[in-house]
């Protein structure tokens, strides 16, 4: 046993200098995680854009409810257009929702009938104007903090980040090495494959887990995250998390032989996760038999399960099914990944 | 002498060849056992399934009496042919990283200087000439401290230079009573490192025994040799029977004076005659066949 951790912590120290000293793969492990970063901070700053644009075509100075009581309505930005013609223009293309013409009477307005916007927009300007709540309806109200998107989505771009770094950094590595015979020089030692493959996973996981703390920090900082759950649980399950994307990368590299096979294979795992686990949106709505798809990849539950803790403020204790998945997916991929490893090419 | 080695009926099938047919033998403790044969004879078949690299499609590989297992792996040192080693590691970093795999290993020192990487250990061994890089990768092989060393091909692909130095590395492993398998093309090398050959073509082993044994068992003419430009062109008349190599005559004979005496009544130069006893290279040829380095 001691040999064995020896063994262990022998593979894991040389992984992470081979690592540290590869600039260049070092260098991107830091760099596209903070370029995403500072795309998310610029593209989120300040506020957020109104959901509904309507022209005005006046010859007033400043647009106001005096002009007509539409103008009152909230959440819609109301704009002032000089000339009518290039705004019927926009419309007929969707660049604008609406457009008023209050130079003549009674006022003329503008609606594009492909446009569900305009449709809804349409609705609201013929409705009256609500004094307390809407006719023959009881008005009930809750309050509460907005969940911005990018509250939303840091959680899902720290995941894929995770992701890509457990499956490549893995499965690409160790099929590198077999390929060019590092595999089966380690095989002629005591090393085992057991061994080898956990040096792999504690070396990835380190690095792993050292970038995503720091950038979650730095993201927290700057653009003022949203976490009402503990960071503890979140670090926790994001351990989870990383040890059963890397275990299923483990699978792909247990026998390849060619690093353009596994480059294909592991794209076949990354992109699904990319598009099914809920990185840029919900899947909430979409079809049972892709949600029953996404359930399958370890990101989802990886995801579902930060997002819960950051901005529900979840406990692991009230996350039993995700960590119980996770956990079973990183038992089964390992044991696949342990019985099909081959070192050598052969 | 007890054998440390022993391999019987060792059979190796892929899907289109037949890489080993059926070789048997024992390697005693102590001494050096080399196996040659041309490319492709099943040299390097052999030697990874005896280092528990390969399994056979029949027979077995026996250490100390034991079918292969940990204690082979402890005991062994293994040089393959050809390695990659972890990238951005130096000289140290990779004989330290072997040297945690075993529980026996020879002192640092000792090994850095046996394999004179006293001015190497800083090195990053991407960066290392062919030479040094083989006496690094012998090295890792020697780092348990082994009892038994497979070098398969060690001097491939080295100068003249380099391929001495290493002789004289192996001769001081040698020295150290350790066991010694080693597969070479260089029947020079064969020559002057092994205690016993085995040679091997087509997956079977031909011939078997020390070089010098095999020699006289195989020979007991000698080779007189001659340039070629002191012949006439056209030699089919010439009354010995002469073999042509490049640049040079060569004519086997059991008796060189009667031969010279018929050269010099043929009016051929005897300027820059030789005559040197056979060679494990005309051995070779003569029982497979095949020149060595074809």
């Amino acid at each position: 046993m001691r040999e064995s951790l020896k063994r262990i912590a022998a593979v894991t120290r040389v992984r992470n200098l081979e690592f540290l000293r590869d600039r260049s793969s070092l260098g991107w492990n830091i760099v596209l995680p903070v370029v995403l970063l500072l795309g998310l901070a610029l593209i989120f700053s300040g506020e957020g854009k109104p959901l509904y644009k309507v022209g005005v075509f006046t010859e007033a100075q400043e647009l106001s409810s005096d002009l007509h009581p539409f103008l009152a309505t909230q959440y819609i930005y109301f704009f002032k257009v000089d000339k009518l013609e290039p705004a019927v223009d926009k419309i007929s293309r969707h660049q604008i929702d609406l457009l008023l013409d209050l130079t003549v009477e009674p006022p003329h307005y503008w609606v594009n009938t492909t446009s569900p916007k305009g449709y809804t927009l349409e609705r609201m300007l013929g409705g009256k104007p609500l004094a307390k709540g809407v006719e023959g309806f009881q008005r009930q109200t809750v309050d509460g903090e907005e969940v911005r998107y990018v509250d939303w989505l840091v959680p899902g771009i720290l995941g894929m980040n995770m992701m890509f770094s457990c499956l490549f950094g893995v499965g690409y590595v160790i099929v590198r090495y077999r390929k060019n015979g590092y595999l089966k020089r380690l095989n002629a030692t005591p090393l085992t494959a057991f061994e080898f493959i956990v040096a792999q996973v504690l070396s990835r996981l380190l690095l792993i887990m050292t970038i995503t703390v720091v950038i979650f920090m730095a993201t927290w900082l700057v653009l003022d995250l949203r976490v009402e759950g503990s960071l503890l649980a979140l670090f926790v399950l994001a351990l989870l998390g990383s040890v059963s994307m890397i275990a299923m990368g483990l699978i792909i590299s247990s026998r390849v032989t060619s690093e353009e096979l596994a480059g294909g294979l592991l794209n076949v795992l990354s992109w699904p996760m990319m598009f099914l686990s809920g990185v840029w949106f919900s899947l909430e709505g979409a079809p049972e038999w892709v949600q029953a798809s996404a359930g399958l990849l370890p990101l989802t539950h990886l995801l579902n399960g930060a997002r819960a803790i950051m901005l529900d403020g979840a406990g692991l204790l009230s996350l039993g099914y995700e960590i119980s998945v996770l956990t079973g997916m990183t038992v089964v991929f390992l044991l696949l990944g342990a019985a099909t490893f081959k070192w050598t090419r052969e | 002498m007890s054998a440390i080695l022993e391999v019987r009926n060792l059979v190796k099938h892929y899907p289109a060849v037949q890489a080993v047919n059926g070789v048997s033998f024992a390697v005693p403790s102590g001494r050096c056992f080399g196996l040659l044969g041309p490319n492709g004879a099943g040299k390097t078949t052999t030697v990874e399934i005896m280092e528990g690299i390969i399994q056979p499609s029949s027979g077995d590989v026996l250490y100390r009496g034991e079918p292969l297992g940990p204690r082979f792996k402890q005991e062994a040192g293994i040089q393959f042919q050809s390695t990659a080693l972890q990238d951005y590691l130096k000289v140290r970093d990779q004989l330290q990283l072997f040297a945690r795999f075993y529980t026996r290993t020879m002192p640092f020192d000792d090994l850095v200087r046996l394999c004179a990487l006293e001015d190497l250990l800083e090195r990053d061994s991407r960066f290392l000439s062919g030479g040094q890089r083989q006496r690094l990768l012998l090295a890792i092989a020697l780092v348990n401290d082994p009892d038994v060393v497979f070098l398969d091909e060690p001097t491939t692909g080295l100068d003249p230079q380099a391929r001495r130095n290493f002789w004289d590395l192996v001769n001081g492993i040698k020295a150290r009573g350790k066991t010694i398998v080693l597969t070479t093309h260089y029947m020079e090398e064969a020559y002057r490192l092994c205690d016993e050959i085995a040679i091997m073509d087509h997956g079977r082993i031909i011939a078997q025994g020390s070089p010098d044994e095999l020699l006289t068992e195989h020979f007991s003419d000698v080779v007189v040799e001659l340039p070629r430009e002191h012949f006439p062109v056209d030699v089919t008349a010439f009354p010995l029977p002469l073999l042509l190599k490049p640049g040079r005559v060569e004519i086997l004979t059991n008796d060189v004076n009667a031969t010279i005496e018929t050269l010099l009544a043929e009016n051929i130069s005897l300027q820059s005659l030789e005559v040197r006893p056979r060679t494990l290279e005309d051995l070779f040829l003569q029982l497979t066949g095949k020149e060595l380095r074809a």
